[in-house]
């Protein structure tokens, strides 16, 4: 684990590095304005737009992130051939894969926490106070971060095997796919054939279900949220990521370097 | 520890291309040898022989579709081998973003190594590969010789016993080609096992204590260098110069090539007596007498040939 984490870290100076977390400036620029204009334009709902907002743009931004990093964490480093000098060290692949994916994670946790702080000095500036409910919004930004997480290990998959712009179409499209998973088992129902409704039925267990994640809406409207969700979405997100991660371990270890 | 520091059985890869990779091609095929321990092993071969494959394959950046390889008594699936091998790539890149210390201390890390050993022994490589001065700048504004020091650098921050270098004079100037033949030197002499491969004859004679030729995939010969180049001895080579207003050279001339001032003249090992007898007649003034070798491109090509002559040699029968 010790050397999995040595390449996480260095997954995550990269990223750092490659000013990756300059998206933080985009994310404050956007706060700023509507916190100081929002007051003008939505008399009475200010609270309401400012959450959505903020959280609208954390998901939109990790998303973006992990999709187009992921992609390439693999890829780049067989591309460029930095990959030929660390594995001949005493560094097992599937070691490399995790810290990859680890380092990822963890540039999206600081980029998340650093844009969930921008949103509740947003709010505090708008209501010039904080409430209990708006401790919602951490549920909410914690659901955001395990739906990214498991996209990484989506694009991490992908970029084990194929180009970055393949990795891009089949990370997105499963992404896309998975927020309709909720309506692939109503609409199954719906449909006579037997054999699409064992399909419909069956991929809907089968791709990931990002509907799950979005809480958004009740965040911003101080709902609660349950606490058996929480614990669901977290086993989902962490199931269903390792058992990604394990097939791309298995890709992977059988990968020619050439 | 056994004699044979890295043993190579039938060793065999092909890679897949074409439509859906149903197509392969040999890139090696049946390879078997040994490097003893504590010698310095040459692989010479012309780009494409197999030298890269062979050398990925040792380091599991590749998998064999046959055979099998040890590293000093290890199965080269084994991880613990790892521990023991140094590997430079050939043209080695590594990550931009990072000085030379910080990548020579991100792989220190993989060998377990506390964090004063690793400050320690990062700054002995950047010394001795001659980049102290430029630790602290990052790599994307390192030049391709610079890379090569740094990759040369990884692999020997752990003194391991075997040393494994796709190409390591590649992309250096002479002074640096100087100091990794030293570096060379210096790990035979601490009594550790260097593997390199070259298509540079004069590196392998220099360092080499046995070379192996590979070409088309194949193990064409080992041996000393010597015994390989000396098969191909072509003759003498006699430098010489004329005296200004001196007496007519005759025949002789006319066989020499002229380069400046100077005339270079290929005999046998028979004529060179006589030839000499008669320059000295002349009144040149001989400057040096040398063995003509062939080349390392001549005697690969002569194999290159030889492999083609029988190929057709086995259509013709087929027909």
């Amino acid at each position: 684990m010790r050397r999995a984490g040595a390449v996480a870290w260095n997954t995550f100076r990269e990223a750092v590095r490659d000013r990756v977390l300059y998206n933080l400036v985009f994310f404050a620029l956007l706060m700023m304005v509507a916190a100081i204009f929002v007051g003008g334009i939505s008399i009475g709902i200010e609270e309401l737009v400012i959450k959505s907002l903020g959280l609208s743009a954390i998901s939109v931004i990790g998303l973006l992130i992990a999709m187009f990093i992921g992609v390439g964490l693999v890829y780049k480093e067989m591309d460029k051939r930095t990959l030929y000098a660390l594995l001949a060290k005493p560094v097992r692949r599937w070691e490399f894969l995790l810290g990859k994916f680890g380092g990822l994670v963890l540039t999206l946790a600081v980029n998340t926490l650093a844009m969930a702080a921008g949103l509740f000095a947003a709010l505090l500036y708008v209501k010039q106070h904080l409430e209990r409910t708006d401790a919602v919004l951490l549920i909410a930004i914690y659901f955001i971060l395990l739906k990214v997480m498991l996209v990484v290990a989506l694009a991490l998959l992908f970029s084990c095997y194929t180009t970055p712009l393949l990795a891009i179409l089949f990370t997105s499209g499963l992404y896309i796919a998975g927020l309709f998973v909720e309506d692939m088992r109503t609409v199954q129902f719906v449909i006579p054939n037997p054999a699409i409704q064992t399909l419909l039925r069956g991929l809907s267990y089968l791709l990931p279900n990002f509907e799950n994640f979005n809480v958004m809406a009740a965040a911003a409207h101080g709902r609660g949220i349950p606490g058996a969700l929480i614990l669901q979405n977290t086993a989902y997100a962490v199931l269903y990521s390792g058992i990604v991660l394990l097939v791309a371990a298995a890709v992977f270890s059988r990968r020619n370097l050439k | 520890m056994p004699d044979a520091a890295i043993e190579i059985e039938n060793l065999t890869k092909d890679y897949p291309f074409g439509f859906l990779h149903l197509k392969k091609k040999r890139s090696l095929e049946g390879l078997t040898m040994q490097v003893e321990s504590g010698e310095v092993f040459g692989f010479l071969g012309p780009n494409g022989a197999g030298k890269s494959t062979t050398i990925k394959l040792l380091v599991g950046l590749i998998f064999p579709d046959a055979g099998s390889a040890r590293i000093l008594g290890k199965s080269i699936t084994d991880i613990e081998m790892h521990r023991d091998i140094g590997y430079l790539p050939e043209q080695p890149y590594f990550y931009d973003y990072l000085t030379a210390a910080e990548v020579l201390d991100y792989f220190a890390r993989f060998h377990d190594l506390t964090a004063a050993d690793r400050r320690e022994r990062v700054a002995r490589m950047l010394k001795k590969v001659g980049l102290e001065t430029a630790r602290k700048i990052q790599l994307r504004k390192y030049s391709k010789g610079m890379l090569q020091r740094v990759g040369l650098a990884q692999a020997i921050l752990h003194d391991p016993k075997v040393v494994i270098l796709d190409e390591p004079m590649s992309g250096l100037d002479p002074i640096g080609r100087r100091e990794v033949r030293d570096i060379i030197l210096e790990l035979k002499r601490d009594g550790r096992t260097v593997l390199f491969s070259t298509h540079i004859l004069s590196d392998a004679e220099m360092l080499c204590d046995r070379v192996g030729v590979i070409v088309g995939g194949k193990l064409r010969g080992v041996g000393a260098p010597s015994e390989i180049v000396g098969m191909k001895a072509q003759g003498m080579e006699i430098l010489f110069e004329l005296p200004a207003g001196g007496p007519n050279a005759g025949a002789i001339i006319a066989k020499a090539t002229k380069t400046g001032d100077r005339y270079r003249l290929q005999v046998t090992e028979e004529e060179l007596y006589p030839a000499l007898e008669q320059l000295r007649g002349v009144g040149a003034k001989i400057l040096s007498v040398a063995q003509v070798k062939a080349s390392l491109e001549e005697y690969f090509m002569n194999l290159i040939d030889a492999d083609r002559a029988q190929a057709a040699a086995v259509e013709v029968s087929g027909k």
